[in-house]
C-alpha cells in the first residue's frame, strides 16, 4: 500500500516537474530547426520562478473568479495528468477516473479558463474565449469518438486496462486504431493551441485564441496558467504514448528496476513526442481561425469512421 | 396511513388551497400564507414519496386505491410503485423549493391573484398524473396540469408576447392530449379496459404497439419539448413568473417523461427493437438542435428553456438505449441506460430549477432578462453568482458535479451497444453517442456565454450597475439546489442505488449495488471496464488547488496591484466594447448556424465621405417553424377563409346542406355495414 501510494505521489510530482522541461524542449527543437540557437530547455523553469516572485497586476474590475481560476485550472489539469499512466500502470488511484472523466476534467479546466477570459470585460478576453469554446465544441466530440473506438477495441475505458490490452499480442494491426491515432493527434494539436490551429508564440495578434484569453494575467496567476498549459501538453503526449506505444510500462508491484526502465522509456517517449511536434510545427503554417472547423471536422469524421468500423466488425 | 393516501391527501389539500386562494388572493398576507402552505404540503408529499421509494419491499410492490369519483363504471384508480414514487419525489421536491423561493419572489408580483390560485393547483395536477392508474384519471389530471400551467403562463397577459405564447401553448397542449387520448384508446382495445392493470395484462399487436409509440411520442413529446413539437416551450416557459418557469422546465417536462416511461416500459409489453431507433434518433436531434438554439439566444429565460429541450433530448437518448437493450434481452445494459435516464431526470430538475431561480433573481434585481443588457453582476450579487455558477458547471456536464455522472453513465451504456444484433442500431448508436458528446460540448460553450455575459465583465446598463443581492428566501432555495448538484455529483452511488427499485420493476434487472464499493466509486459493470469516483475527484481538485495556492502565497509573491485593463493604448471605457452574447456565439454560429439556421451576417460599410453609419445585420431562420408550422397555420387560415362563406347563406341553402349531409352520412352507414 505504502509503495503504491509512493508511486502515485511520484507520478504526480513527475508530471508537474517535467511539464516545463517538455515545453522548453519543444521550443529548443523548434529553434534548432529554424537554425536559431534557442533558449536552454530549462528556461521555462526560470520564467515560472520569476513570474511567481513578481507582484500580480489585476484589472480594476476583476472579480474573485479571475483570481481563483488559475488555481482551479491548474488543479484540474494536474489531477487529470496524474491519472494517466506515464511510466507505470495500475496506479493506486487510477480507478478514480476513466478516460472519459479525464477528458471531462480538462473540460472543467477550460470552462474556468474561458470564464476568466470574460471576467475583465475587454474584447481580447471575449474573442479568445469565444474561439476557445468553438474549438472545444468540435474537439470534445472527436475525442469522445476516439475514446469509443479505443474502449471497443480494449473493452474498457480504464486507461490501465487499455494500456495492458495494447501491449498484449491480441492487438495486431487495426485500421480503426490507425484512424483513431490520426484523429487523436489532430485533437491534441487543437487542444494544446499548437500550430496550425493556434500559435503559442504570438501575443498580440487577432488570430490567436489561447493567448488572448490569458492576456490580463500576470505574476503568479500567469505562472499557474502557463504551468497548466505545459501540463496539458505533457498530458496529451503521455496519453498518446500510453495508448499507442505502451512499451516498457511497469506493472503494479514490479520491482524498482522495472520502474526505472519505465521511467527511462517514458522520458524517451516524451522527448520523441516533443521532437515530432516541433518538426510538425515548423513544417506547417498557421491556418485562419475559420479553417479550424474544417480541420477539426476532419478529426470528428475520422473518429466517427473509426468507431463505426469497430461497431461493424471486430476484426478491423 | 399508507404513503399513497398521504400523497392523495396532499394533492387534495393543494387543490383546496387553490380554491381558497381564489378568495383571499387580493389580501396582503395571502402570498406568504399560500406559499407556506404549499411548501409544507409538498414537503410532506416529498417525504412520503422518498420514503416509499427507499422502503420499497419488492420490485413490483405497489399500493393501489380506487376512489368512487370519475367515470361511474370505472372509478378513479391510483397506484404508487417504484417509478411513480421516484417521479413524485422529483415533482414534490421541485414544488417544495419553488414554494420556498416564491416566498421571497412572490412579494414582487404585481398581480398575485393571477398566480396564487393556480400554483398549488399546478403542483396537485402533476402529483395526480404520476399517481393515476387508469387512462381517464391520467388524462384528466394531465389536462388539469396543462390548464393550470397555461393560466400561469398568461398570468402577465398584458404583454402581447405572453398572450401569443399562451395561445401557442394551449394549442400544442390540446394536440398532445388528443394524441394521448388516441394512444390510450388503442391500448384499451375494443373492450374499453381503461385501467392500467388490464392494459398491462393485455397482449398488444405489433401494429398497435407501433401506433401507440408514435402517438405517445407526439403526446408526451409535445409536453416535454421533443423536436419538432418543441416550438411552444421556449415561448411559454419564460412567460410565466420565474418560480413557475422553474417548475415547468424542471418538473413538468419530467412528468411528460414519466408518461412516456409508464406506457412504453410498463403498459406496452415487450418493445420491438426498432422502438429504440426511433427514440434514439429523435433524442439525438432534439439534444443538438435544442442547445444550438440556446446558443443563438440572448434572452436569459428563453435560453434556459431551449437548454431544457437539449436535456430532454439527452434523457430520450438514454431511454432509447434502454429500449434497444430491453428489446434484445440485455437486461444489465438496459438497467444501466435507464438509470442514466432517470439520473438525468433528477439532475435536470436540480440544475434547471436552480438556473431559473437565478434568472428570476437577476430579473428582480435588474428588471432585465436580456443578457445583452446585463454584465458585472458578480460584484453586485456575489452569492447569486456563486450558486448560478454551480448550476452552469453542473448543466455543462463537467466533473465533479452531477450533470457529468448521468452523461458518463449514458456513454457507458453507448459502449455496451456492439453486442446488439441489429445493424440499424449498431450504426446509429455511435453516431448518437457523438451527438450526445457534441450536445455536451455545446452546452459548456452555451453556459460559459450565459455566465460570462450576465455575471462577468462590466455592467452594460444602469439597471445592471444598481442591482441588489437577492433576499434570503431566494438564496436559500438556490443554495439548497446548488448543494444537491454537488452532492449528487460527489456521491452518485447513493442515487444509483435509490433508483434500483425502478429499474428492477421495469426491466427486472438493476445495476450492481454501488454503496458497498470501497471509496464510494461507481462501477457500472466491472472495475476493469470503467469506474468513476466523484468524491475523490472533488477532493483531489480541492486539495491540489489549496495546496498550490498555499505554496504560491507562502514561497512566491502575495502582492496584488490593481490597474486599468490592457487597452492597446487605445482607451475606450465604454462597456459596449465588451463581447456580447451574440458576438460570443458568432464563431459557433458560423460553424453550425449556416447549415442549421441559414444564418447570414451582412456588413454594410458606406463609401468614404458618406455619413451614414455602418450596419451589421444578422439573418437567421428557424426551419421547423417556417417549414412545418407556418404552412399549417396558412392552411388553417385558408380553410377558415373558405368556410367563412357558410355563415352568410340563405335558409334554402342551409336546408339543402343539411339534407346533403344527412344523405351522405346515411350512405356511409350503408356502406359500412
Amino acid at each position: 500500500m505504502i509503495s503504491a501510494l509512493f508511486i502515485q505521489a511520484l507520478q504526480m510530482s513527475i508530471v508537474v516537474l517535467l511539464a516545463p522541461m517538455l515545453t522548453g524542449l519543444v521550443r529548443l527543437f523548434k529553434a534548432r530547426l529554424l537554425r536559431r540557437c534557442g533558449p536552454s530547455p530549462i528556461q521555462p523553469y526560470r520564467d515560472l520562478i520569476r513570474l511567481l516572485r513578481k507582484e500580480a497586476v489585476i484589472a480594476e474590475n476583476a472579480s474573485w473568479l479571475f483570481r481563483a481560476a488559475p488555481y482551479l485550472i491548474f488543479a484540474a489539469t494536474w489531477v487529470a495528468a496524474a491519472l494517466i499512466p506515464t511510466f507505470a500502470t495500475g496506479l493506486v488511484f487510477s480507478w478514480t477516473a476513466d478516460l472519459i472523466a479525464i477528458i471531462a476534467l480538462l473540460g472543467s479546466a477550460r470552462f474556468f479558463l474561458a470564464l476568466a477570459g470574460m471576467d475583465v470585460g475587454t474584447s481580447f478576453g471575449g474573442i479568445g474565449s469565444s474561439r476557445e469554446v468553438m474549438i472545444a465544441t468540435l474537439a470534445e466530440p472527436s475525442m469522445l469518438l476516439i475514446i469509443f473506438t479505443l474502449a471497443l477495441v480494449a473493452g474498457s475505458t480504464q486507461l490501465s486496462s487499455i494500456a495492458a490490452f495494447m501491449t498484449s499480442p491480441q492487438v495486431g494491426l487495426r485500421v480503426s486504431l490507425a484512424i483513431a491515432l490520426i484523429a487523436l493527434i489532430m485533437v491534441a494539436i487543437a487542444e494544446n493551441a499548437r500550430i496550425p490551429v493556434d500559435n503559442p508564440a504570438t501575443h498580440l495578434e487577432l488570430t490567436m485564441v489561447h493567448e488572448a484569453m490569458v492576456l490580463e494575467y500576470s505574476g503568479r496567476h500567469l505562472a499557474m496558467i502557463e504551468l497548466a498549459a505545459s501540463l496539458k501538453l505533457l498530458l496529451y503526449i503521455s496519453l498518446i504514448a500510453c495508448l499507442f506505444v505502451p512499451w516498457k510500462l511497469a506493472d503494479l508491484g514490479a520491482g524498482p528496476l522495472a520502474y526505472l526502465v519505465g521511467l527511462a522509456a517514458y522520458l524517451a517517449k516524451l522527448a520523441a513526442g516533443g521532437a515530432l511536434l516541433a518538426l510538425f510545427e515548423t513544417a506547417t503554417a498557421k491556418m485562419r481561425v475559420f479553417r479550424v472547423p474544417d480541420f477539426l471536422g476532419a478529426a470528428l469524421m475520422l473518429g466517427l469512421l473509426a468507431a463505426l468500423l469497430r461497431f461493424v466488425s471486430r476484426g478491423l | 396511513m399508507t404513503a399513497l393516501s398521504v400523497l392523495l391527501s396532499c394533492s387534495a389539500m393543494l387543490l383546496a388551497i387553490a380554491i381558497l386562494a381564489v378568495f383571499i388572493a387580493r389580501s396582503k398576507q395571502a402570498t406568504k400564507f399560500i406559499y407556506s402552505l404549499s411548501f409544507a404540503l409538498s414537503a410532506i408529499a416529498f417525504a412520503a414519496a422518498a420514503d416509499a421509494l427507499a422502503t420499497m419491499a419488492a420490485p413490483d410492490a405497489a399500493s393501489t386505491l380506487v376512489l368512487p369519483i370519475g367515470l361511474p363504471w370505472l372509478g378513479s384508480h391510483f397506484r404508487l410503485d417504484a417509478l411513480s414514487a421516484f417521479f413524485l419525489a422529483v415533482v414534490n421536491f421541485g414544488g417544495m423549493l419553488s414554494s420556498l423561493y416564491a416566498l421571497g419572489y412572490g412579494r414582487h408580483e404585481h398581480a398575485p391573484h393571477r398566480v396564487l390560485p393556480f400554483f398549488p393547483a399546478f403542483i396537485a395536477g402533476m402529483n395526480l398524473v404520476t399517481l393515476a392508474d387508469d387512462a381517464f384519471t391520467f388524462l384528466m389530471s394531465w389536462e388539469f396540469m396543462s390548464l393550470a400551467s397555461w393560466a400561469l403562463v398568461i398570468a402577465h397577459h398584458r404583454d402581447t408576447d405572453n398572450r401569443k405564447a399562451g395561445y401557442l401553448y394551449i394549442v400544442m397542449a390540446s394536440f398532445g392530449t388528443l394524441t394521448l387520448l388516441l394512444a390510450f384508446g388503442l391500448l384499451a382495445g375494443p373492450d374499453g379496459n381503461y385501467d392500467f392493470a388490464s392494459m398491462r395484462a393485455a397482449e398488444h399487436a405489433p401494429l398497435t404497439s407501433g401506433l401507440v409509440l408514435a402517438l405517445l411520442l407526439a403526446g408526451t413529446g409535445s409536453k416535454a419539448g421533443l423536436v419538432p413539437l418543441h416550438v411552444w416551450l421556449p415561448r411559454a416557459h419564460p412567460a410565466a413568473p420565474s418560480h413557475v418557469s422553474a417548475l415547468m422546465s424542471g418538473v413538468m417536462t419530467k412528468v411528460a417523461v414519466y408518461g412516456f416511461i409508464r406506457v412504453v416500459f410498463d403498459l406496452l409489453g415487450a418493445p420491438a427493437w426498432w422502438f429504440g431507433i426511433v427514440v434514439l434518433a429523435i433524442g439525438g436531434i432534439t439534444a443538438v438542435l435544442g442547445i444550438l438554439h440556446a446558443l443563438m439566444e440572448s434572452d436569459l429565460k428563453r435560453l434556459l428553456a431551449y437548454s431544457t429541450i437539449e436535456n430532454i433530448g439527452v434523457i430520450f437518448v438514454s431511454l432509447g438505449l434502454a429500449l434497444a437493450f430491453k428489446a434484445n434481452g440485455m437486461g444489465l445494459a438496459a438497467a444501466l441506460a435507464l438509470t442514466a435516464a432517470l439520473f438525468h431526470v433528477l439532475n435536470h430538475s436540480f440544475f434547471k430549477s436552480l438556473l431559473f431561480f437565478g434568472a428570476g433573481a437577476v430579473l428582480t434585481a435588474t428588471g432585465e432578462r436580456d443578457t445583452e443588457k446585463l454584465g458585472g453582476l458578480v460584484h453586485r450579487m456575489p452569492a447569486t453568482a456563486v450558486v448560478f455558477l454551480v448550476g452552469c458547471v453542473a448543466i455543462s456536464a463537467l466533473p465533479p458535479f452531477n450533470g457529468f455522472v448521468s452523461e458518463w453513465l449514458a456513454f457507458q451504456a453507448v459502449l455496451q451497444s456492439p453486442a446488439l444484433p441489429q445493424w440499424g442500431l449498431k450504426l446509429l448508436v455511435p453516431a448518437v453517442g457523438g451527438l450526445l458528446a457534441l450536445a455536451a460540448a455545446l452546452a459548456a460553450a452555451c453556459f460559459v456565454k450565459v455566465f460570462g455575459v450576465t455575471f462577468l465583465g462590466r455592467p452594460r446598463t444602469v439597471s445592471a450597475e444598481r442591482a441588489m443581492e437577492a433576499d434570503g428566501f431566494l438564496l436559500s432555495a438556490m443554495s439548497a439546489l446548488a448543494f444537491l448538484c454537488l452532492a449528487a455529483g460527489v456521491l452518485p452511488g447513493v442515487v444509483i442505488d435509490a433508483l434500483a427499485p425502478v429499474t428492477l420493476s421495469l426491466i427486472g434487472q438493476r445495476m450492481p449495488v454501488q454503496t458497498d464499493i470501497p471509496w464510494l466509486s461507481i462501477v457500472p459493470i466491472t472495475e476493469a471496464r470503467s469506474s468513476y469516483n466523484g468524491l475523490l475527484v472533488f477532493l483531489f481538485i480541492l486539495f491540489s488547488a489549496s495546496l498550490t495556492a498555499y505554496l504560491v502565497h507562502r514561497f512566491g509573491s502575495r502582492r496584488i496591484r490593481r490597474a486599468p485593463a490592457w487597452d492597446c493604448g487605445f482607451p475606450i471605457s465604454d462597456p459596449a466594447t465588451q463581447y456580447t452574447a451574440s458576438s460570443f456565439a458568432q464563431p459557433i454560429r458560423r460553424v453550425f448556424g449556416t447549415l442549421i439556421f441559414h444564418a447570414r451576417d451582412r456588413v454594410t460599410i458606406p463609401a468614404p465621405g458618406d455619413l451614414r453609419p455602418a450596419r451589421f445585420t444578422l439573418e437567421m431562420h428557424d426551419h421547423i417553424w417556417e417549414g412545418l408550422y407556418l404552412p399549417i397555420v396558412g392552411a388553417v387560415g385558408f380553410a377558415a377563409e373558405k368556410l367563412n362563406h357558410l355563415q352568410f347563406l340563405t335558409i334554402r341553402r342551409y336546408l339543402s346542406l343539411v339534407f346533403l349531409t344527412l344523405v351522405l352520412l346515411l350512405l356511409v352507414l350503408a356502406l359500412w355495414s
